[in-house]
């Protein structure tokens, strides 16, 4: 995968991107920003299955309203987000954060797919309840934990302490390839 | 006493101190600072799409506001409680940073109008559905401005 980021990193839009004065901010605050519709959003509607918020509103009138705005959200933190991956490849690669950050956004999604696929299945027989079965607030749950992780790992994503260029205990070493990396000591 | 004389001297309290000379503290409470916003961003833009008549329309403007409400105060809670630790540790910074007066000021503006304006009006449920929609659509504008801006303060140094 390291071949990937360095192919990206050939790109001229890619520097541009990283060295323009205004556009990789605003990309970056997009990006910040996005959250408050995408994560927010689905904070909302894993209270209403956690059985603590909209309890008299059926889960199905919260997803079906609230999730199309979710949807946005995602669309416009996965297209800013990408564009930050294109504009710094190689460190961003190899940072353990952004590795965190990948393996929370697998586990958010499989967790996505096996509460729409599965738990919400036999949705007809709790979708009024206040308080849903607890393998839906399980998902829930995993949902705002995961998300919650993904957060703080992205933010985490801008400091330097595990950089390539710095000296890193071995299992760093071995958890973020920094060994490929020409600037590593 | 001026106003470089009251951030100089909330630059040296001891929160702001134990900020400073940590490697990790900074980061720590700002991301827990951004999972505040994702909880603020919800809960505003939960509510503020109902007064546009979007999202949950089968309820009533009061009903998603009242249930929203503690959620809204909760994260306004967070958003506090780790943003205050944080301009704390860099005060003089911010004296100078545009970006941040920009914000401080933006958020003044958007609670005195949530708490005096928007919030009686929904109350009242007899404001009329265009002022709802206007009313919604300045308080995500504003949000966003607080949002955006403070995000921007690390960029303008």
């Amino acid at each position: 995968m390291r071949w990937f980021a360095e192919w990206l990193d050939t790109h001229a839009w890619s520097t541009a991107l990283h060295e323009s004065l205004f556009l990789y901010p605003w990309i970056e605050s997009t990006h910040v920003l996005s959250l408050m519709l995408f994560v927010g959003t689905i904070f909302i509607v894993d209270f209403r299955l956690l059985g603590i918020a909209f309890r008299d509103v059926p889960v199905s009138q919260v997803t079906s309203r609230i999730l199309p705005w979710t949807v946005f959200g995602f669309v416009v933190s996965v297209a800013t987000g990408l564009l930050l991956f294109y504009a710094i490849p190689i460190r961003t690669y190899h940072s353990i954060w952004f590795r965190i950050k990948v393996v929370l956004l697998v586990v958010a999604a499989i967790n996505a797919w096996v509460f729409h696929r599965r738990v919400s299945r036999r949705r007809t027989y709790w979708d009024s309840d206040a308080k849903p079965p607890v393998a839906v607030r399980l998902t829930a749950l995993t949902s705002v934990l995961t998300w919650c992780g993904v957060i703080i790992c992205g933010r985490m994503i801008a400091y330097n302490w595990f950089d390539c260029y710095k000296q890193l205990p071995g299992w760093l070493l071995f958890l973020t390839e920094c060994a490929q990396d020409p600037s590593s000591p | 006493m001026s106003l470089y004389d009251v951030f100089e001297y909330l630059e040296q309290t001891f929160i702001g101190e134990a900020i400073r000379t940590s490697h990790w503290l900074f980061p720590v409470i700002e991301a827990f600072h951004l999972i505040g916003l994702a909880l603020l961003g919800g809960c505003v833009i939960v509510v503020d799409l109902r007064l546009l008549g979007l999202g949950l329309t089968k309820q009533t403007i009061r009903q998603v506001s009242d249930k929203i409400r503690p959620y809204f105060l909760v994260s306004l809670a967070v958003m506090f409680g780790t943003g205050i630790p944080l301009a704390l540790s860099e005060t003089l910074k911010l004296l100078y940073n545009r970006s941040f007066w920009v914000k401080v000021t933006t958020l003044a503006i958007v609670l005195i109008f949530t708490f005096a304006l928007k919030n009686p009006l929904i109350r009242s449920e007899r404001a009329p559905r265009a002022l709802m929609f206007f009313i919604g659509l300045a308080s995500l504008v504003m949000w966003f401005t607080v949002a955006g801006a403070g995000r921007w303060i690390g960029f303008s140094s």
